[in-house]
């Protein structure tokens, strides 16, 4: 009878009896995840889930990313699928208002050059050792877009998940705090002080409408791997836009998005398990998204000092470093910025025009990337 | 036969920059024809019935 007590009793101890280093360590992670996005408001929608599901996947014995676990049934349901990211696309194009590209088609240019990053990172981890494909899952940490990152590395290096998701999600939320040194050290007081007129013109419903239309027929033809990320922001977009499905647009904007951010949140932390999560290779996938980052910033600023040289001084080269898919707080910090040189410069506008352009380049880079992929046979057809 | 690091890595870099770019650019065009065929247009309330 005693042995039977005491077994019972080791019972309640194997939970501490197996716990090791790495899982200890991950449990602080986790909890780092859940403080920054509790106490510091750091895109907590995501870091609360991510937290949590990187708390549970480490508490040993319990198993639930086994092969019965809720977290595997989750994971199984919406990351392997690629379901989750595509979702959140349908909810992300019923947010995103797109007329201030539309009325300053031009700024899709920087949209473009925002996400060089992406490549010039793609090159980096090559050098650095990393084979092909997490390369490009690494790379696509500079489209500064969660659901495209998680998107890609979900289908194409699905052991990286934690940490390119992570880097994404945080490296986005630290933009207004990576991209100024940057812009200053770049540009030249007088070009930080050029006024741009206001955005000319107004768009009709018509146009609104045949937007997401046009984008995805003729994305969906020069990048057909990328159809889902595209048909899907695009299939939110034409909800909005066209005004008739308010319902629609109103669950794909709040419930639907809500759900799958919930389940996508845990999705990751579920991958965040010790033994997958704490090696070198995690520290440099989370230093080179921040390359990532860095360089989109670089070289949309850059481009925006071409647009400034092409124009004859017209294009404050700040809003360069709108180009990308933080939506709308890049723009704002162009803003910001461009006021502090200047109280009567208004860019806003001009930078919501270049964030949106960001918007689609994030989705289209991936599109095209993934093509290309697929064109030199590194991914099946 | 299997691509080398290199050639992969630059071939990445000039057709993703480039097709990226080029894409871009083409849809600024068509957007900017979208517009001019269908400008915006003010709506006047009908005063029938004020």
């Amino acid at each position: 009878m005693l042995d039977a007590i005491l077994n019972g009793l080791g019972g309640l101890l194997a939970g501490f009896q197996s716990l090791e280093w790495r899982s200890l360590v991950m449990l602080v992670v986790g909890g780092v995840l859940l403080y920054l996005g509790i106490k510091k408001d750091c895109e907590p929608l995501l870091l609360v889930p991510i937290g949590f599901g990187c708390l549970l996947v480490n508490i040993p014995v319990a198993d639930i990313m086994g092969k019965e676990g809720f977290l595997r049934v989750i994971y199984n349901m919406g990351v392997d699928t690629e379901l989750y990211p595509l979702l959140i696309f349908v909810g992300i194009g019923a947010m995103t208002d797109f007329s201030p590209v539309l009325a300053n088609p031009v700024t899709f240019l920087l949209g473009a050059a925002g996400q060089f990053g992406i490549f010039l990172t793609l090159l980096l981890a090559l050098a650095l050792g990393f084979d092909k494909l997490d390369a490009v899952s690494i790379g696509i940490i500079g489209a500064c877009d969660g659901p495209t990152a998680i998107y890609v590395t979900s289908k194409y290096a699905p052991h990286l998940l934690g940490a390119v998701s992570v880097a994404a999600y945080s490296y986005m939320s630290l933009v207004p705090v990576i991209q100024p040194p940057i812009m200053r050290m770049l540009t030249t007081d007088k070009e930080r002080k050029i006024v741009m007129g206001s955005v000319v013109g107004q768009v009709s419903k018509t146009t609104l409408i045949l937007f997401p239309l046009v984008i995805t027929v003729l994305g969906g033809l020069i990048a057909p791997k990328g159809l889902p990320l595209l048909g899907t922001i695009m299939l939110g977009n034409l909800m909005r836009e066209s005004g008739v499905v308010a319902r629609l647009t109103k669950a794909s904007e709040n419930e639907i998005a809500n759900i799958v951010t919930l389940f996508l949140g845990l999705s990751i932390g579920a991958t965040m398990s010790g033994g997958a999560f704490l090696n070198p290779k995690t520290l440099l996938i989370l230093g080179l998204g921040f390359v990532a980052i860095c360089l989109d910033t670089v070289c949309g600023v850059l481009f925006g000092k071409v647009m400034c040289f092409l124009s004859g001084g017209k294009v404050n080269p700040l809003i360069g470093a709108a180009g990308i898919s933080a939506f709308p707080m890049a723009a704002r910090v162009v803003q910001r910025e461009g006021q502090k040189y200047n109280r009567k410069n208004f860019l806003l506008m001009h930078a919501m025009g270049a964030n949106a352009g960001g918007q689609v380049g994030s989705v289209l880079a991936a599109a095209v990337m993934l093509s290309v992929l697929t064109g030199m046979g590194v991914i099946p057809h | 036969m299997e691509m080398d690091n290199v050639t992969f890595g630059i071939t990445m870099l000039i057709c993703g920059m480039g097709g990226t770019l080029l894409t871009l650019w083409i849809m600024s065009l068509v957007m900017g024809v979208l517009r001019k065929v269908f400008p915006y247009k003010k709506f006047h309330k009908s005063e029938e019935g004020n």
